[in-house]
Protein backbone atom coordinates (compact mmCIF):
# COMPACT_ATOMS: atom_id res chain seq x y z
CA UNK A 1 0.00 0.00 0.00
CA UNK A 2 1.60 3.28 -1.05
CA UNK A 3 1.52 6.24 1.30
CA UNK A 4 -0.59 9.26 0.54
CA UNK A 5 2.32 11.62 1.05
CA UNK A 6 5.63 12.10 -0.68
CA UNK A 7 7.40 13.34 2.46
CA UNK A 8 7.27 12.60 6.17
CA UNK A 9 7.26 16.04 7.77
CA UNK A 10 5.23 15.12 10.82
CA UNK A 11 2.26 13.05 11.93
CA UNK A 12 -0.16 15.97 11.73
CA UNK A 13 -2.67 15.16 9.03
CA UNK A 14 -1.27 11.67 8.43
CA UNK A 15 -4.17 9.23 8.20
CA UNK A 16 -4.65 6.18 10.38
CA UNK A 17 -4.35 4.09 7.20
CA UNK A 18 -0.90 5.50 6.43
CA UNK A 19 0.31 5.08 10.01
CA UNK A 20 -0.95 1.49 9.97
CA UNK A 21 0.80 0.86 6.64
CA UNK A 22 4.10 2.09 8.08
CA UNK A 23 3.73 0.02 11.26
CA UNK A 24 2.78 -3.10 9.31
CA UNK A 25 5.71 -2.69 6.92
CA UNK A 26 8.02 -2.20 9.89
CA UNK A 27 7.16 -5.71 11.10
CA UNK A 28 8.72 -7.11 7.93
CA UNK A 29 11.87 -5.12 8.51
CA UNK A 30 11.95 -6.13 12.17
CA UNK A 31 12.25 -9.73 10.99
CA UNK A 32 15.04 -8.83 8.55
CA UNK A 33 17.07 -7.40 11.43
CA UNK A 34 17.06 -10.87 13.05
CA UNK A 35 18.57 -12.61 10.00
CA UNK A 36 22.15 -13.84 9.73
CA UNK A 37 22.58 -11.25 6.94
CA UNK A 38 20.37 -8.39 8.03
CA UNK A 39 20.39 -6.59 4.72
CA UNK A 40 18.18 -6.44 1.63
CA UNK A 41 19.01 -4.99 -1.80
CA UNK A 42 15.83 -2.93 -2.10
CA UNK A 43 17.19 0.64 -2.24
CA UNK A 44 20.29 -0.14 -4.28
CA UNK A 45 21.28 2.93 -6.25
CA UNK A 46 19.27 5.36 -4.14
CA UNK A 47 21.15 8.11 -2.35
CA UNK A 48 20.09 9.45 1.02
CA UNK A 49 21.61 12.51 2.67
CA UNK A 50 21.51 12.75 6.44
CA UNK A 51 21.45 16.46 7.13
CA UNK A 52 21.95 17.09 10.83
CA UNK A 53 22.08 20.71 11.95
CA UNK A 54 21.75 19.66 15.56
CA UNK A 55 23.81 17.13 17.47
CA UNK A 56 22.25 13.68 17.53
CA UNK A 57 23.73 10.29 18.17
CA UNK A 58 21.03 7.69 18.26
CA UNK A 59 18.64 9.11 15.70
CA UNK A 60 21.43 9.62 13.20
CA UNK A 61 22.91 6.18 13.77
CA UNK A 62 19.47 4.62 13.59
CA UNK A 63 18.75 6.30 10.24
CA UNK A 64 22.19 5.45 8.94
CA UNK A 65 21.77 1.80 9.87
CA UNK A 66 18.31 1.72 8.32
CA UNK A 67 19.73 3.12 5.07
CA UNK A 68 22.60 0.64 5.02
CA UNK A 69 20.32 -2.32 5.79
CA UNK A 70 18.30 -1.34 2.70
CA UNK A 71 21.49 -1.03 0.58
CA UNK A 72 21.01 2.70 -0.04
CA UNK A 73 24.07 4.94 -0.38
CA UNK A 74 24.14 7.43 2.45
CA UNK A 75 26.09 10.59 3.03
CA UNK A 76 26.29 12.44 6.31
CA UNK A 77 26.29 16.16 6.64
CA UNK A 78 26.79 17.63 10.08
CA UNK A 79 27.10 21.31 10.90
CA UNK A 80 30.24 21.01 12.96
CA UNK A 81 32.23 20.05 9.88
CA UNK A 82 30.42 21.86 7.11
CA UNK A 83 30.09 24.99 5.09
CA UNK A 84 27.30 26.21 7.40
CA UNK A 85 30.18 27.24 9.68
CA UNK A 86 31.40 29.38 6.83
CA UNK A 87 28.12 31.28 6.67
CA UNK A 88 26.26 29.44 3.92
CA UNK A 89 22.47 29.80 4.04
CA UNK A 90 20.20 26.80 4.51
CA UNK A 91 18.77 27.18 1.03
CA UNK A 92 22.20 27.26 -0.59
CA UNK A 93 23.32 24.27 1.43
CA UNK A 94 20.40 22.13 0.37
CA UNK A 95 20.46 23.22 -3.26
CA UNK A 96 24.11 22.37 -3.51
CA UNK A 97 23.49 18.96 -2.04
CA UNK A 98 20.51 18.40 -4.33
CA UNK A 99 22.62 19.30 -7.35
CA UNK A 100 24.60 16.13 -6.61
CA UNK A 101 21.47 14.07 -7.51
CA UNK A 102 19.99 12.66 -4.37
CA UNK A 103 16.76 10.81 -3.74
CA UNK A 104 15.98 11.45 -0.10
CA UNK A 105 16.97 13.84 2.67
CA UNK A 106 16.76 13.07 6.37
CA UNK A 107 16.88 16.37 8.21
CA UNK A 108 17.19 17.52 11.80
CA UNK A 109 17.19 21.21 12.60
CA UNK A 110 16.75 23.40 15.67
CA UNK A 111 14.03 25.41 13.92
CA UNK A 112 10.50 24.14 13.37
CA UNK A 113 9.44 24.11 9.74
CA UNK A 114 12.84 23.49 8.16
CA UNK A 115 11.75 20.12 6.64
CA UNK A 116 8.73 21.81 5.05
CA UNK A 117 10.96 24.58 3.74
CA UNK A 118 13.26 21.98 2.15
CA UNK A 119 10.38 20.41 0.22
CA UNK A 120 10.10 23.73 -1.63
CA UNK A 121 13.83 23.89 -2.42
CA UNK A 122 14.52 20.41 -3.75
CA UNK A 123 12.87 17.58 -5.59
CA UNK A 124 13.71 14.83 -3.12
CA UNK A 125 11.64 13.06 -0.48
CA UNK A 126 12.16 14.80 2.87
CA UNK A 127 12.05 12.95 6.18
CA UNK A 128 11.86 15.00 9.36
CA UNK A 129 14.25 13.67 12.02
CA UNK A 130 13.25 16.39 14.48
CA UNK A 131 12.56 20.07 13.88
CA UNK A 132 12.69 22.42 16.86
CA UNK A 133 9.87 21.79 19.33
CA UNK A 134 7.54 20.79 16.50
CA UNK A 135 7.64 17.13 15.45
CA UNK A 136 9.83 14.03 15.45
CA UNK A 137 7.60 11.65 13.54
CA UNK A 138 9.85 8.58 13.31
CA UNK A 139 10.26 8.60 17.11
CA UNK A 140 6.48 8.60 17.58
CA UNK A 141 6.13 5.86 14.95
CA UNK A 142 8.67 3.66 16.71
CA UNK A 143 6.92 4.32 20.04
CA UNK A 144 3.62 3.29 18.50
CA UNK A 145 5.22 0.26 16.83
CA UNK A 146 6.65 -0.85 20.19
CA UNK A 147 3.24 -0.48 21.87
CA UNK A 148 1.43 -2.24 19.05
CA UNK A 149 3.79 -5.20 19.23
CA UNK A 150 3.39 -5.41 23.00
CA UNK A 151 -0.36 -4.82 23.33
CA UNK A 152 -1.54 -5.89 19.88
CA UNK A 153 -3.48 -2.65 19.46
CA UNK A 154 -3.32 1.10 19.95
CA UNK A 155 -7.01 1.83 20.13
CA UNK A 156 -8.17 2.47 23.66
CA UNK A 157 -4.66 2.17 25.06
CA UNK A 158 -3.97 4.64 27.89
CA UNK A 159 -0.71 6.45 27.32
CA UNK A 160 0.59 9.09 29.73
CA UNK A 161 3.34 11.37 28.44
CA UNK A 162 5.37 12.75 31.33
CA UNK A 163 7.68 15.77 31.41
CA UNK A 164 8.48 18.85 29.36
CA UNK A 165 5.57 18.81 26.91
CA UNK A 166 6.16 22.40 25.72
CA UNK A 167 9.61 21.88 24.30
CA UNK A 168 9.22 18.26 23.22
CA UNK A 169 8.87 17.30 19.57
CA UNK A 170 8.63 13.69 20.72
CA UNK A 171 5.45 14.66 22.59
CA UNK A 172 4.30 16.70 19.59
CA UNK A 173 4.40 13.72 17.26
CA UNK A 174 3.23 11.15 19.81
CA UNK A 175 0.14 13.19 20.68
CA UNK A 176 -0.88 13.57 17.03
CA UNK A 177 -0.18 9.95 16.11
CA UNK A 178 -1.73 8.35 19.19
CA UNK A 179 -4.89 10.43 18.94
CA UNK A 180 -5.23 9.51 15.25
CA UNK A 181 -4.86 5.84 16.12
CA UNK A 182 -7.55 6.03 18.81
CA UNK A 183 -5.37 5.82 21.93
CA UNK A 184 -6.21 7.86 25.03
CA UNK A 185 -3.52 10.37 25.92
CA UNK A 186 -2.84 12.08 29.24
CA UNK A 187 -0.11 14.71 29.56
CA UNK A 188 1.60 15.21 32.89
CA UNK A 189 4.20 17.82 33.80
CA UNK A 190 4.82 21.14 35.55
CA UNK A 191 2.52 24.01 34.54
CA UNK A 192 5.54 25.93 33.23
CA UNK A 193 6.31 23.12 30.77
CA UNK A 194 2.74 22.51 29.57
CA UNK A 195 1.53 24.27 26.41
CA UNK A 196 -1.64 26.35 26.79
CA UNK A 197 -4.82 24.90 25.33
CA UNK A 198 -3.09 21.63 24.52
CA UNK A 199 -6.45 19.93 25.24
CA UNK A 200 -7.52 21.01 21.76
CA UNK A 201 -5.49 18.07 20.44
CA UNK A 202 -7.94 15.73 22.14
CA UNK A 203 -5.81 14.94 25.22
CA UNK A 204 -6.21 15.42 28.97
CA UNK A 205 -3.77 17.23 31.25
CA UNK A 206 -2.77 16.60 34.84
CA UNK A 207 -0.05 17.95 37.10
CA UNK A 208 -0.19 15.00 39.46
CA UNK A 209 2.21 12.16 38.62
CA UNK A 210 0.43 9.72 40.95
CA UNK A 211 -2.82 10.30 39.08
CA UNK A 212 -1.08 9.69 35.76
CA UNK A 213 0.46 6.43 36.99
CA UNK A 214 -2.83 5.22 38.45
CA UNK A 215 -4.62 5.84 35.13
CA UNK A 216 -2.10 4.74 32.52
CA UNK A 217 -1.19 1.45 30.80
CA UNK A 218 1.99 3.09 29.52
CA UNK A 219 4.25 5.91 30.70
CA UNK A 220 6.27 7.62 28.01
CA UNK A 221 8.79 9.57 30.08
CA UNK A 222 10.45 12.50 28.33
CA UNK A 223 13.96 13.73 28.85
CA UNK A 224 14.31 16.84 30.99
CA UNK A 225 16.69 19.30 29.36
CA UNK A 226 19.02 20.87 31.84
CA UNK A 227 18.80 24.23 30.10
CA UNK A 228 15.10 24.49 31.02
CA UNK A 229 16.09 24.65 34.64
CA UNK A 230 18.64 27.33 33.86
CA UNK A 231 15.82 29.25 32.16
CA UNK A 232 13.92 29.12 35.46
CA UNK A 233 11.09 26.87 34.33
CA UNK A 234 11.52 24.62 37.33
CA UNK A 235 13.51 25.24 40.53
CA UNK A 236 15.97 22.33 40.53
CA UNK A 237 16.51 18.85 39.21
CA UNK A 238 15.99 17.49 42.70
CA UNK A 239 12.65 19.22 42.96
CA UNK A 240 11.62 18.00 39.52
CA UNK A 241 12.49 14.48 40.60
CA UNK A 242 10.51 14.85 43.82
CA UNK A 243 7.43 16.15 41.97
CA UNK A 244 7.46 14.29 38.68
CA UNK A 245 10.15 11.60 38.82
CA UNK A 246 9.01 8.09 37.89
CA UNK A 247 10.25 6.06 40.85
CA UNK A 248 9.87 2.48 42.02
CA UNK A 249 7.84 3.39 45.16
CA UNK A 250 5.40 5.38 43.01
CA UNK A 251 4.92 2.45 40.60
CA UNK A 252 4.57 0.00 43.48
CA UNK A 253 1.83 2.10 45.03
CA UNK A 254 -0.14 1.79 41.79
CA UNK A 255 -0.14 -2.03 42.23
CA UNK A 256 -0.45 -2.89 38.55
CA UNK A 257 1.45 -3.78 35.43
CA UNK A 258 2.74 -0.67 33.67
CA UNK A 259 4.99 -0.25 30.62
CA UNK A 260 7.81 2.29 30.69
CA UNK A 261 9.11 4.09 27.60
CA UNK A 262 11.75 6.78 27.16
CA UNK A 263 13.08 8.30 23.93
CA UNK A 264 16.59 8.57 25.41
CA UNK A 265 19.08 9.66 26.47
CA UNK A 266 17.90 9.10 30.04
CA UNK A 267 18.78 11.41 32.91
CA UNK A 268 18.92 8.65 35.49
CA UNK A 269 17.59 9.82 38.84
CA UNK A 270 15.89 12.88 37.35
CA UNK A 271 12.88 11.98 35.24
CA UNK A 272 13.35 8.23 35.61
CA UNK A 273 14.97 6.12 38.34
CA UNK A 274 17.57 3.55 37.36
CA UNK A 275 15.72 0.58 38.85
CA UNK A 276 12.66 1.51 36.79
CA UNK A 277 14.58 2.14 33.57
CA UNK A 278 16.24 -1.28 33.82
CA UNK A 279 13.18 -3.23 34.99
CA UNK A 280 11.64 -5.94 32.82
CA UNK A 281 8.53 -3.83 32.21
CA UNK A 282 10.71 -1.16 30.61
CA UNK A 283 10.75 -1.38 26.79
CA UNK A 284 13.39 1.31 26.28
CA UNK A 285 15.87 -0.92 24.45
CA UNK A 286 13.10 -2.45 22.34
CA UNK A 287 12.33 1.09 21.23
CA UNK A 288 15.90 1.48 19.98
CA UNK A 289 15.83 -1.79 18.01
CA UNK A 290 12.39 -1.06 16.62
CA UNK A 291 13.58 2.40 15.59
CA UNK A 292 15.78 0.92 12.87
CA UNK A 293 12.91 -1.20 11.51
CA UNK A 294 10.46 1.70 11.53
CA UNK A 295 12.93 3.99 9.74
CA UNK A 296 13.53 1.27 7.15
CA UNK A 297 9.79 1.12 6.59
CA UNK A 298 9.55 4.89 6.13
CA UNK A 299 12.49 4.98 3.71
CA UNK A 300 11.08 2.05 1.77
CA UNK A 301 7.56 3.42 1.49
CA UNK A 302 8.64 6.94 0.55
CA UNK A 303 11.15 5.72 -2.01
CA UNK A 304 8.35 4.03 -3.95
CA UNK A 305 6.37 7.20 -4.34
CA UNK A 306 8.47 8.63 -7.11
CA UNK A 307 7.27 8.81 -10.66
CA UNK A 308 7.69 5.60 -12.58
CA UNK A 309 10.82 5.44 -14.72
CA UNK A 310 9.79 2.34 -16.67
CA UNK B 1 -13.03 -9.71 -12.36
CA UNK B 2 -13.58 -9.43 -16.10
CA UNK B 3 -11.07 -11.76 -17.70
CA UNK B 4 -11.70 -14.13 -20.54
CA UNK B 5 -10.97 -17.72 -19.53
CA UNK B 6 -9.54 -19.67 -22.46
CA UNK B 7 -9.11 -23.03 -20.78
CA UNK B 8 -9.10 -24.82 -17.47
CA UNK B 9 -5.67 -26.42 -17.59
CA UNK B 10 -5.80 -28.21 -14.25
CA UNK B 11 -9.02 -28.90 -12.36
CA UNK B 12 -9.57 -29.67 -8.69
CA UNK B 13 -8.81 -33.38 -8.87
CA UNK B 14 -5.93 -32.79 -11.26
CA UNK B 15 -4.40 -30.31 -8.84
CA UNK B 16 -4.51 -32.87 -6.07
CA UNK B 17 -2.75 -35.45 -8.26
CA UNK B 18 -0.17 -32.93 -9.42
CA UNK B 19 0.69 -32.03 -5.82
CA UNK B 20 0.98 -35.75 -5.05
CA UNK B 21 3.36 -36.32 -7.93
CA UNK B 22 5.53 -33.35 -6.94
CA UNK B 23 5.70 -34.77 -3.41
CA UNK B 24 6.75 -38.21 -4.74
CA UNK B 25 9.40 -36.72 -6.99
CA UNK B 26 10.88 -34.64 -4.17
CA UNK B 27 11.05 -37.72 -1.94
CA UNK B 28 12.56 -39.89 -4.67
CA UNK B 29 15.20 -37.44 -5.78
CA UNK B 30 16.35 -36.68 -2.25
CA UNK B 31 16.31 -40.38 -1.16
CA UNK B 32 13.73 -39.67 1.50
CA UNK B 33 13.09 -36.47 3.35
CA UNK B 34 15.40 -36.79 6.35
CA UNK B 35 17.49 -33.80 5.47
CA UNK B 36 15.52 -31.52 3.19
CA UNK B 37 13.51 -28.37 3.89
CA UNK B 38 10.76 -26.72 1.87
CA UNK B 39 10.25 -23.00 1.43
CA UNK B 40 7.26 -21.46 -0.34
CA UNK B 41 7.23 -18.10 -2.10
CA UNK B 42 4.42 -15.84 -0.94
CA UNK B 43 1.55 -15.82 -1.63
CA UNK B 44 0.38 -18.84 -3.62
CA UNK B 45 3.73 -20.61 -3.68
CA UNK B 46 3.47 -20.82 0.09
CA UNK B 47 0.09 -22.54 -0.13
CA UNK B 48 1.38 -25.00 -2.74
CA UNK B 49 4.40 -25.68 -0.50
CA UNK B 50 2.16 -26.27 2.47
CA UNK B 51 0.17 -28.86 0.54
CA UNK B 52 3.33 -30.62 -0.62
CA UNK B 53 4.58 -30.72 2.97
CA UNK B 54 1.28 -32.25 4.05
CA UNK B 55 1.39 -34.85 1.29
CA UNK B 56 4.97 -35.79 2.12
CA UNK B 57 3.93 -36.24 5.74
CA UNK B 58 1.16 -38.63 4.66
CA UNK B 59 3.60 -40.60 2.52
CA UNK B 60 6.70 -40.65 4.72
CA UNK B 61 5.28 -40.02 8.17
CA UNK B 62 7.62 -37.14 8.69
CA UNK B 63 7.02 -33.41 8.65
CA UNK B 64 9.79 -31.59 6.81
CA UNK B 65 10.87 -28.13 8.01
CA UNK B 66 8.72 -25.59 6.20
CA UNK B 67 9.15 -21.83 5.74
CA UNK B 68 7.78 -18.89 3.82
CA UNK B 69 9.70 -16.33 1.78
CA UNK B 70 8.52 -12.85 0.85
CA UNK B 71 10.63 -11.69 -2.05
CA UNK B 72 9.22 -8.18 -2.49
CA UNK B 73 12.41 -6.52 -1.25
CA UNK B 74 14.56 -8.53 -3.66
CA UNK B 75 12.66 -7.74 -6.84
CA UNK B 76 14.60 -6.28 -9.74
CA UNK B 77 11.71 -4.13 -10.95
CA UNK B 78 11.45 -2.12 -7.74
CA UNK B 79 12.43 1.16 -9.35
CA UNK B 80 10.15 0.58 -12.31
CA UNK B 81 7.01 0.21 -10.29
CA UNK B 82 4.64 3.05 -9.71
CA UNK B 83 3.37 1.65 -6.44
CA UNK B 84 5.26 -0.82 -4.40
CA UNK B 85 3.50 -3.97 -3.31
CA UNK B 86 2.82 -4.64 0.34
CA UNK B 87 5.72 -6.45 1.94
CA UNK B 88 4.91 -9.34 4.21
CA UNK B 89 6.93 -11.18 6.79
CA UNK B 90 9.38 -13.90 5.80
CA UNK B 91 9.36 -16.82 8.22
CA UNK B 92 12.07 -19.48 8.07
CA UNK B 93 12.09 -21.04 11.52
CA UNK B 94 15.03 -23.44 10.97
CA UNK B 95 18.69 -23.44 9.91
CA UNK B 96 19.15 -23.86 6.18
CA UNK B 97 22.92 -24.41 6.32
CA UNK B 98 24.17 -27.57 4.61
CA UNK B 99 20.78 -29.06 3.70
CA UNK B 100 19.03 -29.10 0.32
CA UNK B 101 16.20 -26.55 0.25
CA UNK B 102 13.32 -26.84 -2.20
CA UNK B 103 11.86 -23.50 -3.24
CA UNK B 104 8.21 -23.83 -4.24
CA UNK B 105 6.34 -21.34 -6.43
CA UNK B 106 3.04 -21.46 -8.27
CA UNK B 107 4.05 -20.25 -11.75
CA UNK B 108 7.48 -20.17 -13.38
CA UNK B 109 7.53 -17.45 -16.03
CA UNK B 110 10.47 -15.08 -16.60
CA UNK B 111 12.54 -16.62 -13.80
CA UNK B 112 12.94 -13.26 -12.08
CA UNK B 113 10.92 -14.27 -9.05
CA UNK B 114 13.00 -17.44 -8.67
CA UNK B 115 16.19 -15.37 -8.91
CA UNK B 116 14.87 -13.08 -6.17
CA UNK B 117 13.84 -16.08 -4.06
CA UNK B 118 17.34 -17.59 -4.32
CA UNK B 119 18.93 -14.30 -3.30
CA UNK B 120 16.56 -13.97 -0.38
CA UNK B 121 17.24 -17.54 0.74
CA UNK B 122 21.01 -17.05 0.59
CA UNK B 123 20.72 -14.28 3.16
CA UNK B 124 19.61 -16.92 5.66
CA UNK B 125 22.63 -19.14 5.24
CA UNK B 126 24.32 -21.53 2.83
CA UNK B 127 22.10 -24.41 1.78
CA UNK B 128 23.80 -27.55 0.43
CA UNK B 129 21.68 -27.12 -2.71
CA UNK B 130 18.64 -25.21 -3.87
CA UNK B 131 15.99 -26.98 -5.92
CA UNK B 132 13.00 -25.39 -7.60
CA UNK B 133 9.50 -26.87 -7.71
CA UNK B 134 6.68 -25.15 -9.58
CA UNK B 135 3.06 -26.00 -10.18
CA UNK B 136 3.07 -24.54 -13.70
CA UNK B 137 5.88 -23.70 -16.11
CA UNK B 138 4.54 -21.31 -18.72
CA UNK B 139 7.80 -20.59 -20.58
CA UNK B 140 9.19 -17.19 -21.68
CA UNK B 141 12.28 -17.32 -19.46
CA UNK B 142 14.42 -14.19 -19.27
CA UNK B 143 17.05 -15.72 -17.01
CA UNK B 144 18.94 -19.03 -17.16
CA UNK B 145 16.70 -20.73 -14.64
CA UNK B 146 15.25 -24.23 -14.80
CA UNK B 147 12.79 -25.98 -12.51
CA UNK B 148 13.72 -29.36 -10.98
CA UNK B 149 10.09 -30.35 -10.43
CA UNK B 150 7.32 -29.20 -12.75
CA UNK B 151 3.62 -29.86 -12.13
CA UNK B 152 2.60 -29.06 -15.68
CA UNK B 153 4.25 -27.33 -18.63
CA UNK B 154 1.82 -25.03 -20.39
CA UNK B 155 3.01 -23.36 -23.59
CA UNK B 156 1.57 -19.84 -23.58
CA UNK B 157 1.69 -16.72 -25.69
CA UNK B 158 2.78 -13.46 -24.09
CA UNK B 159 -0.78 -12.11 -24.28
CA UNK B 160 -2.00 -14.88 -22.04
CA UNK B 161 -1.76 -15.35 -18.34
CA UNK B 162 -1.78 -18.40 -16.11
CA UNK B 163 -3.97 -18.01 -13.06
CA UNK B 164 -3.46 -20.40 -10.21
CA UNK B 165 -6.51 -20.33 -7.97
CA UNK B 166 -6.25 -21.99 -4.60
CA UNK B 167 -8.82 -22.53 -1.88
CA UNK B 168 -6.65 -20.70 0.66
CA UNK B 169 -6.60 -17.45 -1.33
CA UNK B 170 -9.27 -17.67 -4.01
CA UNK B 171 -11.89 -20.05 -2.69
CA UNK B 172 -11.41 -22.76 -5.33
CA UNK B 173 -8.75 -25.13 -6.66
CA UNK B 174 -7.88 -24.88 -10.35
CA UNK B 175 -5.41 -23.47 -12.86
CA UNK B 176 -6.80 -21.29 -15.65
CA UNK B 177 -5.37 -19.98 -18.89
CA UNK B 178 -6.77 -16.48 -19.39
CA UNK B 179 -6.43 -13.53 -21.74
CA UNK B 180 -4.23 -10.93 -19.99
CA UNK B 181 -6.16 -7.90 -18.88
CA UNK B 182 -5.00 -5.02 -21.10
CA UNK B 183 -4.03 -2.58 -18.36
CA UNK B 184 -1.67 -5.12 -16.85
CA UNK B 185 0.45 -5.23 -20.00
Amino acid sequence: MPLQQKHLLGLEGVSAADITAILETARTFREILERPIPKVPTLRGQTVVNLFFEPSTRTRISFELAEKRLSADSVNFTTSSSSVKKGETLKDTIRNIAAMKIDMVVVRHQSAGVPLFLTRCVDAAIINAGDGAHEHPTQALLDMFTLREKFGRLEGLRVAIIGDISHSRVAGSNIRGLVTMGAEVLLCGPRTLMPREVERFGVRVTHDIEEAIAWADVLNVLRIQLERQEAGLFPSLREYHAEFGVTLPRLERAKKEITIMHPGPINRGVELDSDVADADYSVILDQVTNGVAVRMAVLYLLSGNEESVG
Amino acid sequence: MDVKVKAVVIDKEGLKRTISRLAFEIIERNHGVDKIAIVGVRTRGAFVAERIVKRIEELEGKRVPYGVLDITLYRDDFRKRLRQPVVQVTDIPFEIDDIPVVIVDDVLFTGRTSRAAMDALMDFGRPAAIELAVLVDRGHRELPIHADYVGKSIPTSIGEEVQVRLKESDGEDCVLLVESPKEAQ
